[in-house]
């Protein structure tokens, strides 16, 4: 079983996050860039996944120079392989761009049985790119996953939305997990030091056959007008409870329309 | 802030970074209330294990990290910075593995340091008897060949992970001869006669068990004997040089701990209309700190540096260990004085770093031990 992961590196949701002031691009150089957490899960699933059924895994990952560490961390953790997809033109692409390119990763990469991600990533978190893939691929799409299993040809999940739904889906297949999934492993230091020499290939735009005025900033649907930092968070209101505590807190609800 | 690390290879910067994960994850929560309570956290040794913590030292050949001392042991600094008792149990583990990694017979070397190194066992070192502490050398455990077998009876004490390790370095008497008549064994837990006492009820580092342990005519097949009849206790000596190198580097972590405490508490706290970090007499209280914890660091890291070049490094590790654990006591202290009523109540950790640092004065040799290794071989080779 061949199972592609799609990892992403993120500036650390910890960290204080910027924007370019040009372009209102997210500031992926000012910040400790990680590999997006709730991809982390999609990682560990595919090891646990590939490691009943003697499968391989390979992450992958778009994105600047950096984001290759998204790839070290997840052959740390176990997989087999990685590849890059890099180049200048990129900077900028919304999903759509993104999906294009994943999807000819994808199928250049070629007899994958599975595609992993997480549930959004943890800074663009719009959750759309792994039905925009499956749409691209032609592969069944099951979204938001807490539990799966594969099985020859098909792929049984637990979905986990307003309702549970326990559905199946031929292979190939892309599913996106969420949190509850698993539990996902610490690299060890084995997988650190084995981690040093497992392949990593760079691809860029003509590697893929995809031209640049199809990705990028200026190719995206949407375009980012302005940003605004969150307000500093202000003092709470503190109510002195002088025997009448409770009047006053209703009073306060009351006032904000809470109540 | 990080500690800044010298990182030789970008592997072992991941290395640190791991640790520093794991730790803030699942050692630094669980610290305050499983000391509490004196629960052992076998599942996070477990954890330490798996992630191949637990072998570091030792060669690739045996499944170890095959890394120098010097990253060892700041990734033991890191863990003490965490959680000193589950930075102890890693010391002590490496501590009972290294006479089979040293003196163990190639095949003695293929058949048990795998699992010892891999991390699903742990290990304890029974070399101090209730009447032979410090003069280890006066252990009345005995060894009696029986044929292809030696029984071992006798009481050891103070053994760490007494009743949870998973084997078991003994070392027991093989003829009178003093120093000379001392052999050194792999026991492992299951075997017949061996038992323990209840942990004792200690200062501090309550969730790393420490129980007597009896051998009541314990039978140890011949092949489980590392090293030849009689050299047990240079076997025995030779093994603290390096585990006294991992207590400097605990102490040192409890010592970052205290420090980084106090500075931070230093600068919130207000009195007299300022931080109290800007009362000079405060100031130069933590600036006495920092100066003790990083000599300690930089002692460790010298009497390391001597062992990974393959120079002699005894009286270096004296000196690491008897610095190191004094500093840490004195940075502790100090550290409940910077939080003045605060620091004496356990919501805050430095009363316990204070209770913790005690006892890596008396350890691995107490730092009157110490000051005695350093004055015999100043004796017999100068400075
Ligand atoms: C928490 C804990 C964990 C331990 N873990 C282990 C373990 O895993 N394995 C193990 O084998 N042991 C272990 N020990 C034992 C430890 O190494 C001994 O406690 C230590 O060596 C001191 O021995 P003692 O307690 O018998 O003290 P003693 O030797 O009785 O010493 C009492 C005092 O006399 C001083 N003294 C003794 N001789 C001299 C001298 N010649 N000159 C000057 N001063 C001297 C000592 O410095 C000390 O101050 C542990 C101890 C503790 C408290």
């Amino acid at each position: 079983m061949k199972i592609v992961v799609l990892v992403k590196h993120v500036p650390d949701a910890a960290a204080d996050r910027t924007f370019h002031e040009a372009d209102h691009t997210t500031d992926r150089v000012g910040v400790d860039g990680i590999l997006s957490e709730l991809d982390e899960y999609a990682v560990e699933e595919a090891l646990k996944l590939a490691g009943s059924e003697s499968g391989e895994v390979i992450a992958l990952t778009m994105g600047p120079e950096g984001s290759a560490d998204a790839i070290k961390r997840a052959l740390q953790m176990g997989a087999d392989s990685g590849v890059h997809v890099v180049d200048d033109a990129l900077h900028g692409s919304d999903a759509l761009a993104t999906s294009h390119v994943l999807a000819e990763a994808i199928g250049k990469i070629g007899e994958v049985d599975l595609v992993l991600t997480g549930m959004a990533s943890t800074d663009g978190g719009m959750s759309v790119v792994p039905a925009m893939l499956a749409e691209r691929l032609g592969f069944a799409h099951i979204g938001f996953v807490g539990e799966m299993s594969v099985d020859g040809g098909t792929v049984r999940a637990r979905r986990d939305s307003d309702v549970t739904e326990t559905v199946e889906a031929a292979t190939p297949a892309i599913v996106s997990v969420t949190d509850q999934i698993n539990e996902p492993r610490y690299p060890s230091f084995k997988g650190i030091m084995a981690a040093k020499k497992k392949p990593v290939e760079s691809w860029s735009l003509a590697d893929l056959g995809v031209a640049a005025e199809q990705v990028g900033l200026d190719a995206a649907w949407s375009q980012v007008q302005s940003v605004t930092k969150r307000p500093e968070r202000t003092q709470g209101e503190v109510v002195t409870d002088d025997g009448d505590g409770g009047i006053k807190l209703a009073e306060f609800l009351a006032s904000r329309k809470f109540i | 802030m990080p500690v800044a690390r010298i990182t030789p290879t970008p592997e072992v910067g991941d290395l640190f970074t791991l640790v520093r994960d794991i730790g803030d994850a699942e050692l630094r929560p669980r610290a305050d209330p499983a000391e509490a309570s004196g629960d052992y956290p076998r599942d996070v040794l477990r954890l330490i294990g798996r992630s191949g913590l637990l072998g570091l030292p030792y060669d690739d050949d045996v499944g170890g990290g095959a890394q120098p001392y010097e990253v060892y042991l700041q990734v033991l600094e890191e863990l003490a910075m965490r959680w000193a008792t589950v930075a102890l149990g890693v010391s002590v583990h490496t501590l009972a593995c290294w006479p089979l990694a040293a003196f163990g017979t190639a095949e003695q070397r293929k058949r048990w340091l795998p699992d010892m190194v891999s991390g699903e066992l742990s290990g304890a070192y029974c070399l101090s008897e209730p009447h032979a502490g410090s003069d280890a050398a006066a252990l009345s455990t005995r060894a009696v060949r029986d044929g292809e077998h030696y029984v071992l009876t006798g009481t050891k004490a103070w053994v760490t992970h007494g009743g949870q390790a998973d084997f078991y370095t003994v070392f027991a008497r093989t003829s009178d001869g003093g120093s000379r008549g001392i052999s050194c064994f792999l026991v492992p837990a299951d075997a017949g006669g061996l038992s323990f006492g209840t942990p004792e009820r200690k200062m501090g580092l309550n969730a790393s068990p420490t129980t007597l342990v009896y051998l009541d005519e314990v039978r140890v097949p011949t092949e489980r004997r590392l090293g030849d009849e009689g050299d047990g206790f240079g076997i025995a000596l030779q093994a603290l040089d390096s585990g006294r190198l991992g207590i400097a580097a605990i102490a040192t972590g409890l010592g970052q701990a205290a420090l980084e405490a106090s500075v931070s508490y230093a600068k919130e706290r207000e009195q007299f209309g300022q931080p109290i970090i800007t009362h000079q007499g405060v100031g130069f209280m933590l600036a006495d700190m920092a100066a003790a914890v990083e000599s300690a660091r930089a002692l460790y890291l010298t009497a390391a540096s001597r062992r990974d070049a393959g120079l002699a490094y005894r009286h270096q590790a004296s000196v690491a260990k008897l610095v190191a654990t004094d500093n840490a006591m004195r940075v502790t202290t100090d550290a409940v004085q910077v939080f003045g009523g605060a620091g004496y109540v356990r919501d805050y950790p430095v009363e316990r770093y204070f209770r913790e640092a005690k006892v890596m004065q008396i350890f691995e040799g107490t730092n009157q031990i110490q000051r005695l290794v350093i004055a015999r071989d100043l004796e017999r080779n100068g400075t």
